[in-house]
């Protein structure tokens, strides 16, 4: 399976998350991508936390403006309805539990559900930006990201890099499986088409709860 | 308020001074402003801001420049010589989470005390922070900022000073407009009295100190 796939399967799985009316909060990575996979018959307001509702797709050649941007400063366009506010209306939208959802790239996710996706003490300090704000305080919080890296898993028994709150998350879709955590432990509830609950179980550090039946992603 | 040239609005900046700069990874910094502190070099600054953008934009100018000793952001992820001159001890980073920083910006300008929030809580963001119970519930009491001088950017502004911002440019610029000593904008368009509707302004004039002229 190449990288391109993986990353297809995730953002199209959690773009079933999606229902109308919702306002989502995409991070950097994969998660930016969910936004090409919204269905048809739905509409959601995307918001970037620099200040703006309403995100709509990256500008055609020549038509970017100097002055709207999403939160990883790339140029994008604002659909009809859109609306624009300063960074601390930006942030009592997301920490005021007005954002229903969020999906977020991750690094590392312990089986209670405990995300860590800000940093690598002495390799990588970009600095948690939004990050930590979202995962305290987003009605619901998806992490899109890889199952593992390097053949390592990333779905471990505890994060040992820094967590980004205490706030266990809901959901992490990964290009195998989609993990949820009821009472706060990891429990597997879908597979990908092609994945099996062993291969799952072997690319998992974490203790997973499988369920006599999991079924298959629909994509 | 009083309209000035960009090169003695930035004169009245002392080296080691504290500013607060607006802008999100550039967009919605006073460019020119930040140009005229390159040239006059302007040493061992602490900006406050949400991030050091990139080098060669923006903030990362002051960077590359050498002219920072302390900064205070959500973000530096896309500058790798703030991380370089951060590792090598030549500059001192505070990292503040995004939602964080702006309620302490607000919270200098508004009066307030400090915020509570639970943004935090449990990470290796809370450290020096005093936790407060809140009915059961615990937060980080954040301290507010204020800085000497806000050096912020608009859209339009009229004679007065009146300000308002353009699309994603706003971010932090009106929160610390309301939280330095002094307050110096640039903008894009200066326009007469009246342009700017009332339901339009988002600064309101008597809190813009200078205004750099379009010059």
């Amino acid at each position: 399976m190449t990288i391109m796939d993986a990353q297809t399967i995730i953002a199209k799985r959690i773009a079933r998350e999606l229902r109308s009316g919702m306002l989502v909060n995409l991070g950097i990575g994969i998660p930016t991508l969910v936004a090409n996979y919204v269905p048809s018959d739905i509409q959601v307001f995307f918001q970037s936390e620099n200040g703006l509702i309403g995100t709509g797709r990256p500008p055609e050649e020549g038509m970017a403006h100097p002055t709207l941007t999403d939160a990883g400063g790339r140029p994008v366009t604002a659909l009809p309805g859109a609306s624009t506010f300063d960074s601390a209306l930006s942030f009592g939208l997301i920490r005021g539990g007005h954002v229903d959802l969020t999906v977020l790239g991750g690094l590392q996710v312990d089986q209670g559900g405990l995300l860590a996706n800000w940093m690598i003490p002495d390799k990588m300090v970009p600095g948690m930006g939004g990050a930590m704000d979202l995962v305290t305080g987003a009605k619901r919080v998806v992490v899109a990201m890889q199952h593992t890296a390097k053949g390592k898993p990333k779905i471990l028994k505890e994060c040992s890099l820094p967590l980004t709150s205490v706030r266990p998350i809901d959901l992490v879709v990964t290009e195998m499986a989609v993990i949820a955590f009821p009472d706060g432990r990891a429990t597997l509830t879908e597979t990908a088409p092609g994945v099996s609950v062993a291969d799952v179980v072997k690319a998992t550090d974490a203790e997973l709860i499988v369920p006599r039946r999991v079924p298959e992603m629909v994509l | 308020m009083k309209t000035i040239p960009v090169s003695e609005a930035v004169a009245m900046i002392p080296d080691g001074a504290d500013l607060m700069i607006g802008g999100f990874l550039g967009v919605g910094t006073p460019e020119r402003i930040v140009n005229e502190l390159v040239r006059q070099e302007k040493h061992n600054l602490c900006v406050i801001a949400n991030d050091t953008a990139k080098p060669g934009v923006g903030i990362g100018k002051l960077i590359s420049a050498k002219l920072v000793r302390k900064v205070i952001a959500s973000h530096i992820g896309l500058n790798s010589e703030t991380q370089q001159q951060m590792l090598a001890g030549e500059l001192s980073v505070e990292l503040v989470p995004q939602g964080t920083l702006a309620e302490r910006i607000r919270a200098g300008g508004f009066g307030l005390g400090g915020v509570l929030t639970p943004t935090g809580v449990g990470t290796m963001a809370e450290d020096g922070r005093r936790k407060v119970d809140v009915d059961g519930k615990v937060f980080l009491l954040e301290t507010p900022l204020r800085a000497d001088f806000a050096l912020v950017h608009a859209f339009l502004a009229d004679y007065l000073g009146n300000l308002s911002y353009a699309l994603t440019a706003r971010n932090f610029n009106p929160l610390m407009a309301m939280a330095a000593v002094n307050v110096i904008a640039g903008a894009e368009n200066i326009v007469p009295v009246g342009l700017i509707a009332p339901d339009h302004v988002v600064t309101p004039a008597p809190l813009v100190d200078y205004l750099v002229a379009n010059v």
